[in-house]
């Protein structure tokens, strides 16, 4: 197993979650941060009409893309090409990462900046350029932040959600070259970060990105951002390496103007993004003189074969299913093992990678199925759908089997069903003395209802069940 | 009208009163019942903790109990959500078949009593009963209902989830409760016993936090002590 995928889960959710909930400060900032962002999405996706017919829209261009993949990619190739970029196609992680170094020794580069973009934190670039003796800058303040602190992304969109911001100016003190300030103001703290970027972009020799969206049409890549750094890393360097995920693509031009308008709604609130980037191949003398892109396989066609969890390659990675997630809110994005967390991640990384690999499989059942990632999916992810679909076809302990096939044959006959309900009624008689005292709810119960009763009390088999009276007053006359 | 009831596994073993409930309210209002016996379970646990095949078994079995009959009635939103996605049947969640069937929204009951009513999850998404259950509960004599804090925030029960996942399931119901105990109200209604068993298996740790209650066990009240 390839275990150095930052993709694959070393702990089981459940351990894990339960480690981090142990940390007060960073539910504090975490339960802040999502009620201010779920707050503000509501707020102006509220303001929008058409945005029903608009998902509708965005899902169904999103299952052309899985349905015609081959074909698209290769009108993107020959777009891009045409255009004078250089198109690279990765089957894995590591191939990716292989065809990224490569490229970047080529140009003498000792540094990359780079855009914030998933799909390299998905094959683990930076560890694999430091491996190779280059040094990645990570040029989004967030990014930056959980860079400085050598931590990992606990959120899609803002990496640094668990930290707060006198923990940043703390970090900043520590690590940042040249930092000085000793406020901890919100504007002081992205200025000090803005000059220490501005001197790193202008001695780049080489960035590397992601995008948001590629398009077949025109071979042209799509780039949103709230900063303008990746505008920076877009226009300075000499060359340009771009790692995109095959179904980034959206067939036509056209198409676009969903997905922009959904997109910043649905991840940071704002009605618009204030950076929106389209690049095509090269233009001498201005911007970059080399683009190679990237195609990163990485499971991705595999998973657009099965039928119900495709819909996963649908996300646009805005991370609205992470803000509404009671889960997520509780245990962090760490817990999730991946830097795909939340509802995505849980149907996601395990889709990518295979239930087999690490912990994955217990991510499926991260979540109580209470839908609320599928209400606010711009694309109409039905994520508890896939949820279950990945808990039916993965791996599962085989007493919980055996139970649940018992189960199952003892409620399938009404007879085995009647003698089950009066079993349990009276065998459990005795505990009905003593939890009559709590209004008749058990408070500490044995085995395997220990783990029930370690949080809440438990209800016991009623004195009479239902169908015992409805026998006594509807058929007895 | 003749109304069969899907009583459910959970109601039929925990907690008949949901299921005595619906079946007084309805025969108040002048319906006749009817309870198939060979129902047990739709097989949502099955289908949602992973086992497909037992839980296919499970919805055939509900279809064959209930073939022939035009209206089913359930007091659990999630039983009702499960058999629209996975049988053919005719299934009404109670406040369904109330307001949108029967055209009820009074039901001629009274419950002198301050609620507070927790829409679960299943209700607010997977069927989208909206206000139909408030307005159920609004018109019920001496009632006040009191709004709960955050009401679509899941309780943290999901299933096996509160087993598999206790910790997370843990914290979310501990926020669930202090909501519940922040309206002051001596009821705490919802329209899932399965919803109600966990919530009120915290609610029972915490002196002077509401009772839980099924909201049809409100509906068929009269007021009178039983
Ligand atoms: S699954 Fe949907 S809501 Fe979640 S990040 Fe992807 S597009 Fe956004």
């Amino acid at each position: 197993m390839s275990r150095d995928l930052p993709i694959v889960a070393i702990t089981p959710f459940p351990v894990a979650a339960a480690h981090e909930l142990g940390d007060a400060q960073l539910r504090a900032n975490l339960g802040r941060a999502t009620r201010t962002i779920r707050d503000k999405r509501a707020r102006v996706v509220a303001e929008v009409a058409d945005w029903e017919p608009m998902r509708d829209r965005a899902a169904a261009v999103k299952d052309e893309v899985l349905d015609n993949l081959a074909e698209l990619l290769a009108r993107f190739e020959a777009a891009a090409v045409a255009a004078g970029a250089t198109v690279h196609h990765a089957t894995d992680a590591a191939h990716a990462n292989a065809i990224v170094t490569e490229l970047v020794r080529a140009q003498r580069a000792e540094s990359v900046v780079k855009i914030k973009s998933m799909a390299t934190q998905e094959i683990g670039l930076n560890e694999a350029l430091e491996a190779a003796g280059v040094t990645p800058i990570e040029t989004d303040l967030a990014e930056l932040i959980v860079q400085l602190a050598d931590d990992t992304p606990s959120h899609i969109l803002v990496p640094a959600i668990h930290y707060n911001r006198s923990q940043i100016r703390e970090l900043f003190a520590r690590r940042m070259p040249g930092f000085t300030a000793t406020s901890d103001e919100p504007a002081v703290l992205a200025g000090a970060a803005r000059e220490y970027l501005r001197r790193t972009f202008l001695a780049a020799k080489v960035a590397v990105c992601g995008a948001n969206f590629a398009i077949a049409e025109t071979g042209s890549l799509v780039i949103v951002e709230s900063e303008g750094n990746g505008r920076m890393c877009l226009t300075l360097p000499e060359t340009l390496i771009a790692v995109v995920g095959v179904e980034k693509l959206l067939p036509r031009f056209a198409d676009l103007g969903d997905f922009l308008r959904l997109l910043p709604r649905s991840s940071t609130g704002e009605r618009m993004n204030p950076y929106t980037s389209i690049f095509t191949g090269v233009t001498p003398g201005d911007g970059p003189q080399r683009l190679h892109i990237v195609l990163l396989d990485n499971g991705r066609t595999q998973v657009a074969q099965d039928p119900v969890g495709r819909a996963a390659l649908r996300c646009i990675r805005c991370s609205a299913c992470l803000n509404v997630c009671p889960v997520y809110e509780r245990a962090g994005g760490h817990a999730y093992g991946s830097v795909y967390p939340g509802p995505i991640g849980a149907i996601l990384s395990p889709q990518l990678t295979g239930q087999d690999a690490g912990f994955n499989k217990t991510l499926p059942y991260a979540s109580t199925l209470c839908g609320a990632c599928y209400d606010v999916c711009p694309v109409k992810i039905n994520i508890p759908e896939i949820l279950v679909h990945l808990r039916q076809t993965g791996p599962k302990p085989a007493a919980e089997r055996a139970a649940m096939s018992t189960l199952s044959w003892v409620m399938r006959d009404r007879r085995r069903w009647r003698i089950a309900l009066r079993a349990a009624r009276s065998g459990s008689a005795p505990l009905r003395l003593i939890a009559r005292r709590h209004g008749g709810t058990l408070r500490r119960a044995p085995w395997p209802l220990s783990a029930w009763t370690a949080h809440r009390d438990a209800p016991l088999p009623a004195a009479e069940s239902f169908r015992d009276w409805w026998r006594r007053t509807h058929e007895s006359s | 009208m003749r109304i069969a009831l899907f009583v459910t596994c959970l109601n039929d073993a925990l907690f008949p009163q949901a299921g005595i409930a619906t079946v007084t309210l309805l025969e108040r209002l002048g319906h006749t019942v009817a309870f198939p016996a060979a129902q047990s379970c739709c097989g949502q646990m099955h289908a949602n903790t992973g086992y497909a095949a037992p839980a296919r078994q499970l919805e055939r079995l509900t279809e064959a109990a209930f073939a022939g009959h035009d209206v089913i009635v359930s007091p659990s939103g999630s039983c009702v959500a499960h058999l629209r996605a996975h049988t053919g049947l005719p299934a009404y969640e109670l406040s369904e078949l109330l307001v949108d069937v029967l055209g009820v929204t009074d039901v001629g009951a009274t419950f002198p009593h301050r609620v507070t009513y927790h829409p679960t999850c299943h209700g607010l998404r997977a069927l989208r009963l909206g206000d139909r259950p408030a307005t159920l509960l609004r018109a019920v004599k001496g009632l006040e209902l009191i709004d709960l804090p955050e009401p679509e925030q899941c309780c943290g029960f999901g299933g096996t989830f509160a087993l598999k996942n206790a910790a997370v399931s843990g914290a979310m119901l501990a926020d669930k409760c202090a909501n519940a105990a922040a309206t002051g109200a001596e009821y705490l209604a919802a329209a899932d016993n399965s919803c109600l068993a966990h919530i009120g298996g915290g609610l029972a740790r915490r002196p002077g936090a509401p009772r839980p209650i099924h909201y049809a066990e409100i509906l068929a009240s009269t007021g009178a002590p039983s």
